[in-house]
């Protein structure tokens, strides 16, 4: 066996063969590292038993961060740093803060999941994505399997994954 | 597919009955406790900090003005103020159907004979708003009395009363063209909810196709007409108080409480109905899209309000800035506006925000129950100052009314819901629902 991390890739013509076959492959006891498709395949989430995304919450928590930072800013130079009267309001009027506080809590809410998907998404700069076979970007369903994290041998693993309907099995190693 | 049946049972309407009386009790609880001691120290409390708003907001103090009963003043209010929301819920009943077809949703197959029979309540409130017209507009609407309108009197002197601004809305706000209006929008709403509940019945015995394509049709035609009419019926009813005041997003402002509010009765009726182990074809996927309806619609609204209000404020001119200068700066109002937002926006827009909240009933049903309370609040907060200025309240004459209301709006939708099968089986999108799945 070679170094590094080592991988089964089971290639998949079709979603629905695919859906099965990832109940098949879990059912019979082997740990599926993640699945790509080229398109979002309904009920793939459940068939493959994820957690719920917690990205949410990340949002939910980044938006905090920018409209307390907008209002934060904006009370400090209107009320403290440098008063001014504008239109005769007070010199810290909330109703005018709230389009940027809005706008605030928005940007960074967006910026903090694209942000938070990227690092998870292994997207980071240096970062070196898995890819385990670029046709999963054109018309193919693409299962990986990690070695490591199963008992079963690779042959083992390989039949599982032929009877399931497969039409290619390959092995794919990571350094 | 199940042809079940909501049984009206004898039980409910006993529970409803109780409800009435307990709203009557309460009214006239009310009536007693603002005649008694209660409401002198109300009018002294709050009377300072208006007196001067009565008097910026225009003619309204002028001498002809009949000061009857504060009482009954504060009765015909109410009334209005109740009439107005309960019509909107079941004008909102028809647009929901409405949107399902014309959006050709699949999701909404089995909820969608829940939101039907709101349309009969139309009838009755059209009925109820035109004789409210008659008894109550004089005390409600300060623009229909006729003497604002001559600049003369009669043996050429100048009338002291004569309101130029008022008497160039003539043409809008004259009583034939104004009663037409409240006529032709109820006939037409309720004539449209007919056919398109036409449809769905006949479609419920034939099956087939062609009924689902009809109700497309007359949902856009609906839909066309419902857009000028509920603006047009948000000035009329609610923004005409407050005569010389306008503003330019009313129409959408009055719609967007109607149709949150709406939207929250017919989710609250669905989760009733499940309660008592109807729609079992409606899962937490369903209930989750009617929860994300009611969270974008909350935000809806007070976007809607937020920008009727920044404006207003920013620019801070006096003809515009006295509608919330009566509502913000009076004892017994400030409280309603800002509890007004908290239970429109601030309660729904967190309870409601996680996934988890928006798929499990009690989390559904108790901000349900906000928003209805809350925008019938909202409706209280748009009338009131402007019918009662300074001598308003609000106790159990308030609370008491919206229990009438809300208990009798309530059976009226339950007896329509019992005749006819709970569930549209023969609708073309049923088994798309079934699989809904988000």
């Amino acid at each position: 066996m070679e170094s590094g991390k080592n991988y089964l890739v089971g290639i998949y013509d079709d979603e629905d063969v695919m859906l099965n076959a990832v109940k098949q492959v879990r059912e019979s006891g082997v740990k599926i590292h993640e699945v790509f498709t080229p398109f979002p395949v309904h009920g793939l989430e459940d068939a493959l038993g994820y957690r719920r995304s917690r990205l949410p919450i990340a949002a939910f928590l980044f938006g905090l961060t920018g409209t307390t930072l907008a209002l934060t800013m904006m009370f400090y130079m209107m009320g403290f740093d440098w008063p001014m009267n504008i239109g005769g309001k007070d010199f810290a009027p909330l109703p005018t803060f709230i389009p940027v506080t809005f706008e605030m809590t928005v940007l960074l809410s967006a910026f903090g999941m694209v942000g938070t998907f990227f690092v998870v998404s292994n997207l980071k700069p240096y970062g070196k994505p898995k890819i385990f076979d670029i046709r999963s970007t054109d018309d193919k369903h693409v299962m990986a399997i990690d070695l490591a994290k199963n008992h079963l041998s690779s042959e083992e693993i390989t039949g599982i994954l032929n009877q399931s309907g497969a039409s290619e099995v390959n092995t794919k190693n990571f350094d | 597919m199940t042809d079940e049946k909501f049984e009206f049972t004898g039980d409910l309407k006993k529970k409803l009955g109780i409800f009435l009386i307990v709203g009557i009790i309460a009214v006239v609880l009310g009536i007693i406790l603002i005649n008694t001691g209660g409401h002198h120290g109300e009018e002294h409390a709050g009377g300072h900090g208006t007196e001067h708003v009565a008097e910026a907001a225009g003619h309204d103090t002028g001498g002809h003005e009949e000061h009857g009963a504060v009482w009954l003043k504060r009765v015909k209010a109410n009334l209005w103020i109740n009439n107005v929301f309960f019509a909107g819920l079941g004008l909102i009943g028809v647009f929901f159907v409405a949107i399902q077809y014309v959006a050709q949703a699949g999701w909404s197959a089995p909820i969608k004979r829940v939101a039907e029979p709101f349309g009969y309540w139309l009838p009755i409130a059209g009925g109820l708003m035109l004789v409210l017209f008659f008894w109550a507009g004089h005390d409600i609407f300060h623009w229909t009395h006729s003497y604002l309108y001559n600049e003369f009197l009669e043996d050429g002197s100048p009338n002291p009363d004569y309101d130029h601004i008022i008497a160039g809305k003539t043409w809008y706000l004259g009583v034939p063209f104004y009663l037409g209006r409240m006529i032709g929008f109820f006939a037409v709403w309720f004539m449209m909810f007919l056919a398109i509940r036409k449809q769905s019945l006949l479609e419920d015995i034939h099956g087939g196709d062609q009924y689902w394509r009809k109700m497309v049709k007359l949902s856009a035609i609906f839909i066309v007409f419902f857009a000028v009419s509920s603006s047009m019926a948000a000035w009329d009813w609610v923004m005409s108080i407050d005569t010389h005041w306008f503003s330019t997003m009313f129409g959408w402002y009055v719609f967007a409480s109607w149709w949150v509010a709406g939207l929250a009765s017919i989710t609250l009726l669905i989760l009733f109905l499940k309660g008592r182990g109807y729609l079992k074809m409606v899962n937490s996927n369903h209930l989750h899209d009617l929860g994300k309806f009611i969270w974008a619609f909350s935000i809806f609204w007070t976007y809607i309000w937020f920008s009727q209000f920044l404006l207003i404020y920013y620019a801070n001119i006096p003809e515009e800035s006295v509608y919330f200068v009566e509502r913000m700066s009076s004892a017994q109002y400030r409280p309603v506006f800002f509890i007004n937002l908290i239970l429109n926006f601030f309660l729904p827009f967190l309870l409601l925000m996680t996934r988890d909240a928006k798929r499990h009933a009690i989390f559904l049903k108790l901000v349900c129950i906000i928003i209805i309370f809350g925008h019938w609040l909202d409706f209280y907060l748009m009338v009131t100052p402007g019918v009662m200025k300074e001598n308003g309240g609000f106790g159990f004459l308030e609370l008491g009314l919206l229990v009438v209301f809300a208990s009798i709006f309530i059976f009226v939708i339950f007896s329509q819901l019992a005749k006819t099968p709970l569930v549209a089986k023969n609708h073309p999108m049923m088994e798309e629902s079934l699989h809904h799945h988000i």
